[in-house]
């Protein structure tokens, strides 16, 4: 399997008015071309550094972390990013959001109604059509992450980061959108990156689990496969006994191994 | 027990309803009857008790200081012709509104021209928000008008001298207001850009002026604010037709019925003035700060 990200003994830390600040220690992680990664972890264990490091919004301050086997050294568009709260412009229709990153990876190259057809592409993708014209406070949560989900689409990204991409959402919303990702996945073939704090969301989306110690030095404890057949059904995985263990042993992982220390 | 109460309620209905007349046609007018009356009668009230407050003023004052009554005579005589022209020194009202509103225009107009710029690269550049700072914060508090000498000393000539009076009062809250809303663009906009790796003029266009177009406009309303209460001062040390002078001159006239209708004029510019920008402001608000 071709490698595309790979962090090579990753340290992270930050220095603040109370002395230095480790956040991550010695992460080391390769993911593969068309693999889908969860990050899990307790919240404050640098799950969220992690993507933003393969994102470029952060750069290590110690070990290597390349994509593509070049260095990463600042953010880009061939590595997109779903921020946790969406992050539209509120100025701009939900269709110059998705237009505003295709002009930018696309515009020296392409024709403007090629330019809109992309757009446009985009936003059927998550199926949104019928709220191009909308501002984001006209919209839903759900749909305004499915336009940041369309907004990264369209940059035709090398891998996909999605930074708690449902957090937000109510139960019913957040399983919709979940679908509605499998499926596009699975069309596009793409290389995806997911933080999460939602066990299920997880198991029932990955190819593997990559668990998290608690911080601070944070680090990876442990990386769980999760060989369950695609197209995968959450119905029928409901009562499947494999999707039973896994889904055990990250809770396990999570709630007895590395159990919060002070759990509020 | 009830019943008794029941009944005491129906009578008290039909009590009400007989005592109006005509219901049926008025009925639908009372909702706004109402709403009319509760945002006209309170400001009506503040009204009619200053211009009594006024009347009491200039009764005990014992005639030096002029009525709403008198005042009112000599506005209609001067509002009559506004635009008449008997040499430099006496000209109608509307020329002296105009002439101030002119030197405010170019003063502030030139103020927003520089300060909104300094305003966005000291919002961007921390290092240049550090350097400006300890100027910003030593001259910001000096008093308009000791800007007065300097000007006439650089420009030899009134009228500059008072458009540099009003430039240099104004161009402060344009400065510290656009910055701060600059400075106040979300991060996570500014991800987006750097993600997409957007072009500095691009970041400008598309995340930083509209996002910061609120706090910058409130910046606007100020600096005007504060111009159109220097200029009266300004003018008064300057001369010239403008409203400020006219002021001065009508004092050595000793006529206080044209002083009381300049301060009403200014005041009413102003309120114009103010409102104008607040509608462009809400003008260019967007959704979420609603």
């Amino acid at each position: 399997m071709e490698r595309y990200v790979e962090l090579d003994q990753v340290g992270m830390h930050f220095d603040g008015k109370k002395g230095r600040f480790v956040a991550l220690k010695d992460v080391n992680l390769t993911i593969a071309r068309g693999e889908f990664v969860s990050l899990i972890g307790h919240s404050g264990c640098g799950k969220s550094t992690v993507l933003n490091l393969i994102a470029g919004l952060l750069l290590p301050t110690d070990g290597i972390a390349l994509a593509n086997g070049r260095e990463i050294a600042g953010p880009g568009p061939e590595r997109a990013v779903v921020f946790q709260n969406h992050s539209l412009l509120p100025w701009l229709s939900c269709w110059g959001n998705v237009h505003l990153a295709v002009e930018r990876v696309f515009g020296a190259r392409e024709t403007r109604a090629q330019l809109a057809e992309r757009t446009d592409a985009a936003l059927a993708l998550v199926g949104l059509t019928h709220a191009r014209d909308k501002h984001p406070h006209e919209v839903s949560g759900g749909m305004k992450q499915r336009v940041g989900i369309a907004r990264a689409l369209a940059m035709a990204p090398k891998v996909l980061l999605l930074d708690e991409p449902f957090g937000a959402l109510d139960a019913l919303t957040r399983a919709h959108l979940q679908d509605e990702l499998m499926g596009i996945v699975e069309d596009t073939g793409s290389t995806v990156v997911m933080v999460t704090h939602d066990v299920d969301e997880a198991v029932l989306l990955s190819d593997r689990i990559v668990m998290m110690s608690n911080g601070p030095a944070a680090t990876i404890g442990d990386i769980l496969e999760v060989p369950v057949e695609r197209p995968r059904d959450r119905l029928a995985l409901a009562t499947d006994p494999e999707y039973q263990r896994l889904r055990a042993e990250v809770l396990d992982f999570l709630y007895r191994r590395h159990a919060r220390p002070e759990a509020a | 027990m009830m019943s008794k109460t029941l009944d005491i309620r129906v009578a008290r209905g039909k009590a009400a309803r007989r005592a109006l007349p005509l219901p049926a046609l008025l009925e639908p007018l009372r909702a706004p009857f109402v709403a009319v009356t509760r945002t006209l009668v309170p400001p009506a009230l503040g009204i009619v008790t200053f211009l009594l407050l006024w009347v009491l003023v200039a009764q005990g004052s014992g005639g030096s200081l002029p009525g709403p009554a008198s005042t009112w005579r000599a506005a209609v005589l001067l509002f009559a012709d506004p635009f008449y022209q008997n040499g430099p020194n006496d000209q109608g009202i509307g020329w002296n509104v105009l002439m101030s509103l002119g030197r405010v225009g170019a003063g502030f107009g030139l103020a927003a021209l520089v300060g909104i710029p300094l305003g966005f690269m000291i919002g961007r550049f921390d290092f240049l928000s550090r350097m400006s700072a300890p100027v910003i914060s030593l001259l910001r508090p000096v008093s308009p008008l000791a800007w007065l000498p300097i000007g006439l000393l650089v420009f030899k000539a009134a009228g500059p001298a008072s458009i540099w009076v009003i430039f240099i009062s104004s161009i402060w809250p344009m400065i510290l207001n656009t910055a701060a809303g600059v400075r106040a663009v979300p991060q996570d906009y500014l991800n987006v850009a750097r993600v997409l790796r957007l072009s500095e003029w691009k970041v400008f266009a598309v995340i930083l002026l509209p996002s910061a177009l609120p706090a910058m406009l409130t910046g606007v309303r100020l600096a005007v604010g504060v111009a159109w209460l220097v200029i009266v001062a300004a003018e008064m040390l300057t001369g010239g037709v403008g409203l400020g002078f006219w002021v001065w001159d009508e004092w050595n006239n000793l006529n206080v019925e044209h002083i009381i209708i300049a301060i009403f004029v200014v005041g009413i510019v102003g309120l114009l003035l103010e409102q104008a920008l607040v509608w462009l402001a809400r003008k260019a608000s967007f959704g979420e700060e609603h």
